[in-house]
């Protein structure tokens, strides 16, 4: 008699392709979640998830439902209109802070708006991953990055934005809440976050979007346990953790 | 209005409505611009009455991408413009020819550059047949009349799921705001609406999840899509040109080329010089891309002059270039900024330069 259990599996909503993030990157984490969450939900066959540009651009490689891809900053409206034509499915959209918070700022603003019955998981990792490490609206005050060499100086570049806290003031938007997954204890209070957003939706609520801190390390020039450091200090007492708003 | 066949006397941007509505588009995003408010206008209205979804759209980027996202997702949808909105849908254009997506965009296009006027013009020809970046093809329609407002829109649908490619309808302010009969065809069955879509994302219920993507990575994947797209654009220019030709059998001495509102003034021009015994034919070209090029060399043959008329400074004259071998038979005359030619005014240039 065989005394093995299965404990963990890979999640059925992953294909077999390895991630190919940087090490250290938060978005091999929050897909996983995601991925855990759909299967959780027993909605793999009922999903349809839109992908950034950016970074994240290849999350249709690594979720096995289906996904698009979006312009730049439009994958809000995109999943609009697919929740329009599919109201029974569940729809979501995946995007990065250069995607959600520059360029796509009118869109997920407008989205919000009107409540639209979509969930936004936001990861938040202070600036452009893909294109190489640039200033995004979210990098913290005295942040170097590679367009702003002597740190971000609030005269030239402005302060950055917490997306969170704007979208909360519109009436549409049903539940708002930023997490962290620097370690075991916030990865699991993220996951249970994420859930939350997806059964929002499948109920009814109304626009739920989560806001992730992740890390960049490779951009940072920081190790990832030093990125994790950096997120559970400076960049979570700018960008707070938790509840921003839950309309029950 | 009833299901049955009927005449109704509509403007322009009406029967647009009337033709996405009984081609069975069911998804409608766009955003205030003159002179095509009655598009979205009306569809407020018809839109819900049919069980479909309207989105006034807060830019003309989202309204394209709203499109984006409901083709997708396997409907049939419509966004609208004039101008210098369809400037800025040119990304969601070129995103949804990537995707091989079946978009349909109608242009109703007023005078520019920039913010320029609210007049009808031809001024955004070369972004129709030229439109966007990438390396990409747009079915392109030109109608002259109301009732080519609603027969085309109709077809555009049909073009669209057929090819799986973007298709625009490039009329005018002056066809947006006119009013004409038109015949509605209830009865007329749209093609391809039933043909199923499986490349759609429609949940990835009993297989694996897939994609619509337009980002190729891999060394040599983008340029094997890029051929792949160009034999679709090859079947289009074999397949579906379509155009006007009148007045051939006079064996005329001289042709006038002019594509939507031109076409139709030049008309009223044939009749002016038929009063003088001179025996004009007229090439309307429908399809404005793919471009009639052959019939056009056909019809320029035997002619001594050409005549280009078009409310631009020269757009679809470069085409006719292309079609005809003689360029020096060729003698263009345009208005642009919302000029529109009187039928007098384009035979007293023709007068002009005939005696």
């Amino acid at each position: 008699m065989s005394t093995e259990k299965t404990i963990y599996k890979k999640p059925t909503s992953l294909t077999d392709r390895p991630f190919t993030y940087c090490w250290g990157c938060g978005h091999s984490t929050i897909h996983k979640l995601i991925a855990e969450i759909v299967d959780e939900l027993g909605i793999r066959e009922t999903i349809i998830g839109v992908a950034p540009v950016g970074c994240a651009v290849f999350a249709y490689d690594f979720w096995n439902f289906d996904v698009t891809e979006a312009a730049h900053g439009r994958a809000p409206v995109v999943a609009t209109a697919i929740k329009r034509v599919h109201p029974g499915k569940t729809v979501f959209c995946y995007q990065g802070d250069g995607d959600l918070a520059s360029i796509g700022m009118a869109e997920i603003i407008h989205t919000a708006n009107r409540g639209e019955n979509i969930t936004v998981i936001f990861i938040n990792n202070t600036n452009y991953g893909m294109t190489g490490g640039q200033l995004a609206p979210t990098s913290l005050i005295g942040q170097v990055t590679t367009t702003s060499p002597n740190g971000r100086d609030v005269k030239n570049y402005g302060y950055p934005i917490r997306v969170s806290e704007l979208l909360a003031q519109f009436e549409g938007v049903k539940y708002l809440e930023r997490v962290k997954v620097t370690d075991a204890v916030s990865v699991i209070k993220a996951k249970k976050v994420i859930k939350k957003a997806f059964m929002n939706q499948i109920n009814g609520v109304g626009f739920s979007m989560v806001e992730v801190l992740a890390s960049c390390p490779a951009n940072w020039r920081k190790d990832p346990i030093e990125s994790n450091e950096m997120i559970d200090g400076e960049i979570s007492k700018y960008y707070q953790v938790g509840v921003i708003k839950d309309v029950k | 209005m009833t299901s049955d066949n009927k005449k109704a006397f509509i403007k322009g941007n009406h029967a647009v409505v009337e033709a996405a509505l009984d081609a069975g588009c069911r998804f409608y995003a766009g955003y205030p611009i003159t002179p095509q408010n009655e598009i979205p206008e009306f569809m407020s209205k018809r839109m819900p009455e049919v069980g479909g979804t309207f989105i006034q759209a807060e830019s003309e980027l989202i309204s394209v991408n709203m499109v984006f996202g409901a083709v997708a997702a396997g409907a049939r949808a419509m966004t609208t413009s004039s101008s210098p909105g369809i400037s800025l849908m040119q990304e969601g254009i070129s995103y949804m020819a990537g995707c091989e997506l079946p978009g349909v965009l109608v242009n109703v296009m007023r005078g520019g550059p920039g913010l320029g006027n609210i007049q009808p013009s031809q001024s955004d020809y070369f972004q129709a047949v030229k439109p966007g970046h990438g390396d990409f093809r747009m079915i392109t329609l030109a109608p002259s009349s109301i009732q080519e407002m609603y027969d085309l829109t109709f077809d555009a649908f049909d073009l669209a799921d057929k090819y799986r490619n973007p298709v625009m309808i490039l009329a005018d302010g002056l066809l947006g705001q006119l009013m004409e009969n038109v015949e509605l065809k209830r009865d007329r069955k749209p093609l391809y609406l039933n043909t199923p879509k499986p490349w759609a994302l429609t949940g990835a219920k009993g297989r694996d999840g897939q994609r619509i993507l337009s980002l190729l990575m891999q060394p040599g994947v983008l340029e094997k899509h890029n051929f792949k797209l160009k034999e679709k654009y090859d079947l289009i220019t074999k397949t579906e040109k379509r155009f006007e030709l009148s007045g051939m059998e006079n064996n005329p001495d001289y042709l006038i080329a002019a594509f939507g509102t031109v076409g139709r003034i030049s008309k009223g021009t044939i009749r002016l010089l038929k009063q003088d015994g001179i025996n004009t034919g007229l090439f309307r070209p429908i399809t404005v891309w793919p471009y009639p090029y052959e019939a056009l060399k056909e019809a320029a043959k035997n002619v001594k002059k050409i005549f280009v008329f078009e409310m631009n400074l020269g757009q679809m004259v470069e085409d006719v270039r292309l079609a005809v071998e003689d360029s020096s038979k060729i003698e263009f005359y345009g208005r642009p900024g919302g000029g529109v030619p009187t039928a007098e005014e384009l035979y007293n240039f023709i007068k002009g330069k005939v005696g």
